[in-house]
Order: structure tokens, then sequence, then C-alpha cells
């Protein structure tokens, strides 16, 4: 099947004793893994794979998806645990021409590891149980913000976290901020255009709302700029560091209260925008995969990206036109998240960008950060993320700017990390843009 | 509102970026939307364009003198011979210094992982030193952990199958690879940041370490060739840095898929198409059109973000989502089908008239896809245009089998560049 080769039975995927009829897939769906049987074994999901690449105990995509289920299909085997080396980054998901629906599958393999083969007691379980439930005690640590970046700053803590926990003590906690996003939306009390016909509700997730409520500040003034009434309801973290952890059963309870919550929002005639990629891309994607509480799909299909939203709702080129920035936002080079390139958002920020004057923003190519959100944390992987992250760090050194852009929290967590440089989010610009840094100071 | 472009391309593969540059070139703002990747990750990274005729002559000295006797429908016959010409020093100014073959109309002899010789029209750099046609004797190195190139035996078949010089084949382990099924990217990764592996005879690096292992096996070849795997991102630099090493010329073979050289040549095109000021999104597909009062017009499409759909507008179209592999072309037990536009796929009604019972026979599958016009239009099953503003390009057009006649990259080429500056040229008026 490959065309370096002479015989003239390639083009088809398939077995060497080829069928035609084969070509031609049947309509009838197969049991709970579809997908293992439309794998084709053509592997370009491994040549996607970025822990793959740089992590030689790590079998890759094609073995965890497919192969797994294939041989479980077959005897009584257990997981493999090498599935805990996947960062769910689910760059192998938008490779495979085949549509096998390789996240979905490393997701569940990795919530029957955990649920079955894991030791409870485990230092780590009890760590990863602690990293994926990280909404849990934030709000701990932002009752006493001051205190609790400087506990968590010393080194002794850092020394601690390593050896009591695994977490890496190379990286730093990111602060948590003196005033939480919903602090500060009741304060200011709540929305302040009414719009039945124009309306959103902000899914913010845990970071944006503990760590860099600016975002989330941005997203309010950019949208209550162009008319939009917000409504911010009820919401528990996404889900996302706890499907990369196995913990399955703490994600299904988190997304039980969100698509309550934001289906309801749906009902009352909001549309449900985020500001986190790896958000957006949980509740679009992974929800359908693998839950069905009633208003999952209805969730999925109305939820976007704060952005995108913007693009196909407004003319936001035309609101950009002309408009500009302040020195601050001169020069930046650009990160897509993996978790946007799967949503097909990885050209957008620099599309949107340009119109503005001023602004100058470099892509710095599709390579992965390397932190995957909890994944970059845990002490066993901390060198495998910063080798997977070397070349988005020499990208961003190479390009002519020392401010970073991108729209996932963790990435800007392992870009500031490897590069020094100071991260910021597409939102923030486009509020400098549109609703100038003055009004916004002054709010 | 949409998202609005001049040119919307469907497809990111050979064909879909080189229809968004040509597009570019005419000035158009152009938009190229690609679900999956292309299968330019399984293809070696040749760009063929005749290798065989459709009668199965061949292998073919000069693919040009065979263009002109291809049969009526055949992509090729299409957009006519000067436009394929057209088409690769298009692709020869976009390539650079990474692909060599431009010098000469006759196909270049490329000895392949199972040790024949492919005829091709343009090669990468990296095979460059191998060419068959070449009569410098010749070490094949292999690696134990990579069973799809078994060196010995693909230095028997060369020898075997005439080629002027004498081939020597040699199977070693790769220094600092523990796992049986690291992945090619593992091995070019390793070469690419020239990482510290142990050996037996201490910490050294990976390029150090594959020259020490090969050294002791050469003997007076002055050309060594390694499967297709050293480096990705510096595949430049780590072949010079193993030639200096061993004092000798190092070359690659092509391998199967997955195919390093492809995915190369996947980020030349995308780099190309970042440096045009192409607008490009990807992992996701298009599903849907609509029409606007005018039946015979697109007015948008629509792609499918997880769930929502995005309105995207352009004012010309090029589908090049490939055959049925790509998805460009889909089938089901009544019925082969163009998912998008729903464009007429010429088909016998029975199924089993689709293939003959002779694997290596003619297969008319293997010709599945839309027929056009020379304009590269879509055509009904009347031979009207399926929709004015709709050109195809690549796998998904019908009436030739790539795989049979060594044409898949040459046509896509071809048929991309002409839809794209047909494409372009009205879009940006
Ligand atoms: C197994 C195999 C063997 C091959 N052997 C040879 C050979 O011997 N010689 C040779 O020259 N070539 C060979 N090729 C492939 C060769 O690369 C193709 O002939 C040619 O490059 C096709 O290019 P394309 O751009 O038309 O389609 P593709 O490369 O198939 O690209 C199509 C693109 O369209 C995208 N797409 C599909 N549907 C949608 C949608 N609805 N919305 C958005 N995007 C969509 C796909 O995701 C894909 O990226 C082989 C390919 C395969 C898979
Ligand atoms: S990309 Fe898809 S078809 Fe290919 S090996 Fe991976 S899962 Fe299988
Ligand atoms: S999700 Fe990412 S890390 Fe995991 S197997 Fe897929 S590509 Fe590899």
């Amino acid at each position: 099947m490959s065309d370096a080769e002479q015989p003239t039975d390639d083009g088809v995927p398939g077995d060497d004793e080829f069928e035609p009829i084969q070509v031609f897939p049947e309509a009838e769906d197969m049991d709970l893994r579809p997908g293992a049987d439309d794998c084709y074994k053509c592997s370009t999901c491994d040549t996607n794979c970025p822990v793959a690449e740089v992590d030689d105990e790590f079998p890759g995509p094609k073995f965890q998806g497919p192969e797994q289920w294939r041989l479980k299909r077959q005897d009584d085997q257990d997981i493999d645990d090498s599935v805990m080396k996947c960062s769910n980054c689910m760059r192998c998901d938008s490779a495979c021409p085949s549509d096998v629906p390789l996240s979905q599958m490393h997701n569940t393999a990795r919530g029957e590891y955990v649920e079955e083969q894991m030791d409870k007691f485990s230092r780590e379980y009890v760590r990863n149980r602690i990293l994926a439930n990280y909404r849990r005690l934030a709000p701990l640590g932002s009752m006493f913000p001051r205190t609790t970046n400087f506990v968590m700053g010393l080194s002794a803590t850092q020394w601690l976290g390593e050896k009591v926990l695994g977490i890496t003590g190379e990286r730093e906690f990111p602060e948590f901020a003196t005033e939480t996003f919903r602090e500060w939306w009741t304060k200011r009390g709540g929305a302040q255009v009414q719009n039945e016909d124009k309306r959103i509700a902000y899914f913010h997730g845990c970071y944006s709302n503990y760590n860099t409520p600016e975002v989330g500040k941005a997203l309010v003034r950019v949208y209550e700029e162009l008319g939009y009434e917000i409504m911010v309801p009820d919401q528990h973290c996404s889900g996302t560091p706890m499907f990369a952890n196995g913990m399955l059963e703490d994600a299904r309870r988190s997304a039980e209260t969100n698509v309550r919550e934001l289906g309801a929002a749906i009902e009352d005639g909001a549309d449900i925008v985020a500001s986190c990629s790896s958000c957006s891309m949980s509740l679009r994607q992974e929800y359908p995969e693998l839950f069905d509480f009633e208003g999952t799909e209805a969730v999925a299909a109305n939820t976007w990206d704060a952005v995108e939203y913007l693009r196909v709702h407004e003319d936001l080129e035309g609101e950009l036109e002309g408009t500009s920035v302040g020195d601050e936002f001169e020069n930046f080079a650009y990160h897509a998240p993996c978790h946007a390139r799967n949503q097909g958002l990885d050209g957008q920020t620099m599309e949107v960008l340009a119109p503005i004057d001023g602004v100058e923003a470099r892509d710095v190519g599709d390579s992965c950060s390397g932190i995957s959100g909890t994944y970059g944390w845990k002490a066993e992987n901390y060198e495998t993320s910063m080798k997977i992250g070397d070349e988005m760090f020499d990208h961003m050194e190479e390009a002519d700017a020392e401010t970073g852009l991108t729209e996932c929290p963790t990435c800007s967590m392992q870009m500031e990390h490897g590069t020094g440089y100071e991260i910021t989010h597409t939102l923030e610009v486009l509020e400098a843009a549109l609703v100038g840094s003055t009004e916004a100071d002054s709010q | 509102m949409a998202i609005e472009d001049d040119v919307l391309v469907i497809g990111g593969g050979l064909a879909g970026a080189t229809a968004a540059l040509a597009a570019a070139e005419e000035g158009a703002q152009v938009r190229l939307v690609s679900y999956k990747q292309s299968t330019l990750r399984h293809a070696s990274g040749l760009i063929d364009v005749l290798g065989y005729t459709p009668a199965g002559e061949g292998p073919l000295v000069d693919p040009f003198d065979a263009l002109e006797g291809l049969p009526d429908g055949h992509p090729y016959e299409r957009v006519g011979s000067e436009a394929v010409r057209e088409a690769l020093e298009f692709f020869d100014d976009i390539a650079g210094d990474a692909y060599d073959g431009a010098h000469t109309d006759a196909n270049a002899l490329v000895p392949t992982h199972g040790g024949t010789v492919k005829p091709t029209a343009r090669y990468p750099a990296s095979t460059a030193e191998g060419l068959a046609s070449d009569d410098r004797d010749t070490l094949l190195v292999g690696f134990e952990t990579l069973p799809d190139f078994e060196a010995p035996l693909a230095a028997a078949h060369l020898e075997a199958a005439g080629a002027p010089f004498a081939a020597r084949g040699v199977t070693v382990r790769f220094p600092g690879l523990v796992r049986d099924d690291a992945k090619v990217t593992r091995y070019a990764h390793l070469l690419d940041h020239d990482e510290a592996v142990t050996t037996a005879a201490g910490e050294t690096t990976a390029r150090d370490a594959l020259a020490e292992t090969v050294r002791g096996h050469l003997e007076d070849e002055t050309r060594v060739g390694f499967p297709a795997i050293l480096g990705d991102d510096h595949a430049a630099e780590v072949r010079a840095d193993l030639g200096d090493r061993l004092g000798v010329d190092v070359f690659e073979v092509p391998m199967g898929p997955p195919s390093l050289p492809g995915m190369r040549l996947e980020d030349l095109l995308y780099d190309a198409l970042q440096e045009a000021g192409v607008r490009v999104t990807t992992g996701v597909p298009v599903v849907d059109y609509e029409t606007d009062g005018d039946a015979t017009r697109i007015d948008r499409v629509v792609v499918d973000r997880h769930g929502a759909e995005v309105p995207h507008r352009a004012d010309q179209y090029v589908l090049a989502t490939g055959g049925l592999v790509g998805k460009g072309v889909e089938s089901e037990r009544e019925r082969v089908f163009e998912p998008i536009f729903d464009c007429h796929v010429p088909h016998a009604s029975d199924r089993y008239e689709w293939f003959v019972d002779d694997v290596f026979g003619d297969q008319p599958y293997a010709r599945f896809g839309l027929p056009v016009d020379r304009e590269l239009r879509p055509l009904d099953a009347g031979d009207e245009p399926e929709f004015s503003n709709l050109r195809a390009a690549g796998a998904v057009l019908g009436g030739y089998d790539f795989a049979a006649e060594k044409s898949g990259s040459g046509v896509s080429l071809a048929t991309g560049y002409v839809a794209g500056r047909r494409a372009g040229a009205e879009g940006g008026e």
C-alpha cells in the first residue's frame, strides 16, 4: 500500500489479502468502541503524537486506541499502564483519516485503568486526584490569595510537593487572583446590558475565575460593547483534567452540573461561550462522546469559542478595522493550543488581529506546547513535557516578539516557563482594541 | 454573518494546498479548510507525473511523450500537457532546494525500500544521491527495529533488477532506541536534536553513535542509503553531518507509510500557505452547502465545528477532498457518491461490476470520481456543470488510476494548479 513500492495493489488500505469489497464500509456500527475496526493501521496518528516522538516508553495512540481495544475484545486483557502517559492533547484525533475516535478510546481506557487497576491509596492516585480536582482546592486558595501565593512559592512547599506528591518542583504554582472573576461580577452587579436578542452565557472555567480574571473581564467588556447580555451561570470544572487523569466519575459529576446549568441558559435564549480552548473542546466533543445526560447534545451544539462566536455573529473584521492598541500589544508570538486546532480555530487569532493597527502577531507553528494540563505538572513527566515544548520555545525565541499569545491557560504557563515571556489572551487584545484600555482601567 | 473570502478550498492535501497557493498568486483572498490530515503522510514524497500508461506500458522514460495519448476524460487530458509543465514549475518554485529533478523531462529512477526502482518526475533532495542511474557502489543500511526495510534483501533486488552498480545491505541496531516499534518520528527526533544516547562505548550523541555503528560495515562504497528517517525539521543537516562523519554521500530510501518525506512535503506546503497569506482551518469538515436563489451557484458552505455549524462564504470554491481514502468519494452498498455537494459519480448500478476478481487487474473502482469539463467543473449526468463556481482537483476526480499509473501527485498538482488559478482569477475580480 505504499507508493514507494512498485506492485500495483497500492493505494488501497487493507490487508495483504486485499478484497475489493472491503473498501466499501458496511453501514452498521459496532459495539462500544466502533472505531477499532475502522483502523487500517496507517500509523498517521502515531506520527502526530508529541509524546511518542520524545518518550521511548510510550507506545503511541494506535496502540492505546484500536490495538488495545482489539486485544481486549479477544481475551481478558488488562489495560496497559502506558495509557497514563498519554497527555490527552487529542492530536491523534484530527490525524486519523479513518475517523477512529482515538481520544474517546483513550479516555475510556484511562477511566477503566484508574477504576480497576490503580491502587486508590497510592501516591500517584492521590496526586492525580488532587491535580484533577484543582477546582475544589482553588476556592480555598483564593480565600486567602496572598497567603496561598506566599506559601506555594516557598521552596519548602515545592520540595514537599515533589517528594510527597510527585508534583514537579520545577514549576511555579500559578498565582491566585486577589479577587475572583465571580466576585468581580457580583460586585459590579452582574450584567449591565439587557438584550433579549443577543444573549450569551459565559463558561469561564476554573482558571479565569481564580487565576486570570482579567481574561473574563475582557470577555465581558468586549461582549457588552457589542450589545450582548451576559449570563454567568453556576458551573463546575469542564472536566478536562479529570478525563486526562482517568477520573471519569469526578468528570461525570461536574459535567452533570454543567449540562444542567448551561442547558437552562440555552432555554433562556443564550448561546454558551468559553474563553479557554480546552473548556470549549470538552463541552463540544468530550461530553457527547462520554456522557448522555439529557441536554448534552444541545450544550455541545450551542457552545462556541468566544472569539469564534463574534466572528460568525458580528462583523468582527469591520468592527476592528481601523482600531489600534498601545505599545504593550505590539508584537506577539502566537501559539495555537492543540485543543484549539481540533476545533478548527488554528488560524483564527492571526486573522482576527490582522485589521488592528499596531499589532504584529507571528504564528510559531504547529508544535505542541507539551504541558497538556496536569500532565507536565507530574514529576515523572516534567522532562518529557519540556522536551516536547522545546520546539515551541525555539520558535518563540526566533520570532520577533517578547510577548506570547494563546488561548489556553496551561499552554500559557508552559510558554512563560520555557521562555520567561509574558503571555496574553486574545480577548485582552480585542478588549484593548474595541473598548480601549483607559476605559477598561476605570471600570 | 458568514466567514468570507474570495476563494474557499476544501481539502488540505497536495491538490488543495496547490489550488490555494495558485489562487493566492492571482491576488485572491483564499481560505483552506481541511478535516483530517492528507494522504501526503502515506505517500513517499515523490512527485510522480506518469510512470505507466493506462494500458500498463512502462516504466516510461518521458512522461510528457505519453501525456498526449491519454484517453478523453483523464485529468491530464482535461488540463492539457502545457498546464502540467506550468504546475511542475510552480511546484519547483515552492520546493526550492528541497526537491530535485527539474533539469530534465525524463523520469528519474529512485530505489525504493523493496529494492525496486520507481519512475518519478521530482524527488526529495534527500534521495538524490541514491538514484539508480548513478553507477556508484552502494551500501544500504537497515535497522533491526524497522522491519519494513530489509536492507540485504533490497540490495539483492536492486542487483537482480540490473542496477548498474554493486549493492550490499546490512542490518544494524539503531543506537539509543529500546522500543521495537518506535515511531518513525522518534528516530527523526533523536537525529534532529542529536540527543544524547547510551551505547556500549558509553554516552555519546545520536548522530555520532549512528555513524560509528555504520562505519565498520563500510567497504569501498562511496554512498550509503538509510531508510527515510534521517530527521524531520533538520533533515538536510542530519544527512550532511552523517555524510561528513562517514566520508561518503548519504541518501534516504523512500519508505511505506507513515512517511517522513511525505510529512516534510506537507510542512513545506503549509509554510508556503502561511507565507502566501492563505487562511488555514484544520480539524473540521465541510458538511453541506447552500445556494441563494440561483441553484447553479454555491452561496456558502457549512463547516461543522463539533456541532456548531459555521457558514463560510466565498465567490469561488475548489473541491479537493481526495478519493476513497481521503473521503472525498464515499460508497455504500447501493451507490458511490460525493458527500458534500452530491456531485455526480458515474458507476455501474450493480456493485459486482465495481471491481474485477483479479486483484492486480484493471479495477473500475480505482477510477471512481467526478467527471469534469476542461475548466475542471464537475459535470452532472447530462454533462452540464453542477455549479458555475465549483471546481474539483486531485483524487476526487475520476478517469484515472493513480496507483497503477503512478500519477497521483502529478494529477493533484496539475489539477490543483489549474483549478486554483481559474478560481483565483474569477474570485479575485
Ligand atoms: C495508502 C495510500 C497509497 C498511496 N499511493 C500513492 C502512489 O502510489 N503514488 C502517488 O503518487 N500517490 C499515492 N497516494 C496518494 C497521493 O498522495 C494521492 O493520489 C494524492 O496526493 C491525492 O491528493 P489530494 O490532495 O487529492 O487528496 P488527499 O491527500 O486525500 O487530501 C484530501 C483532504 O481533504 C480532506 N477532506 C475530506 N473531506 C473533507 C471535508 N468534508 N471537509 C474538509 N476537508 C475534507 C481530507 O481530510 C484530506 O486532508 C497514496 C495514498 C494512500 C492513502
Ligand atoms: S490514524 Fe486512524 S487508521 Fe491510521 S493507524 Fe491511527 S487509528 Fe488507525
Ligand atoms: S492524545 Fe496526544 S499524547 Fe495521547 S496518544 Fe493522542 S497524540 Fe499522543
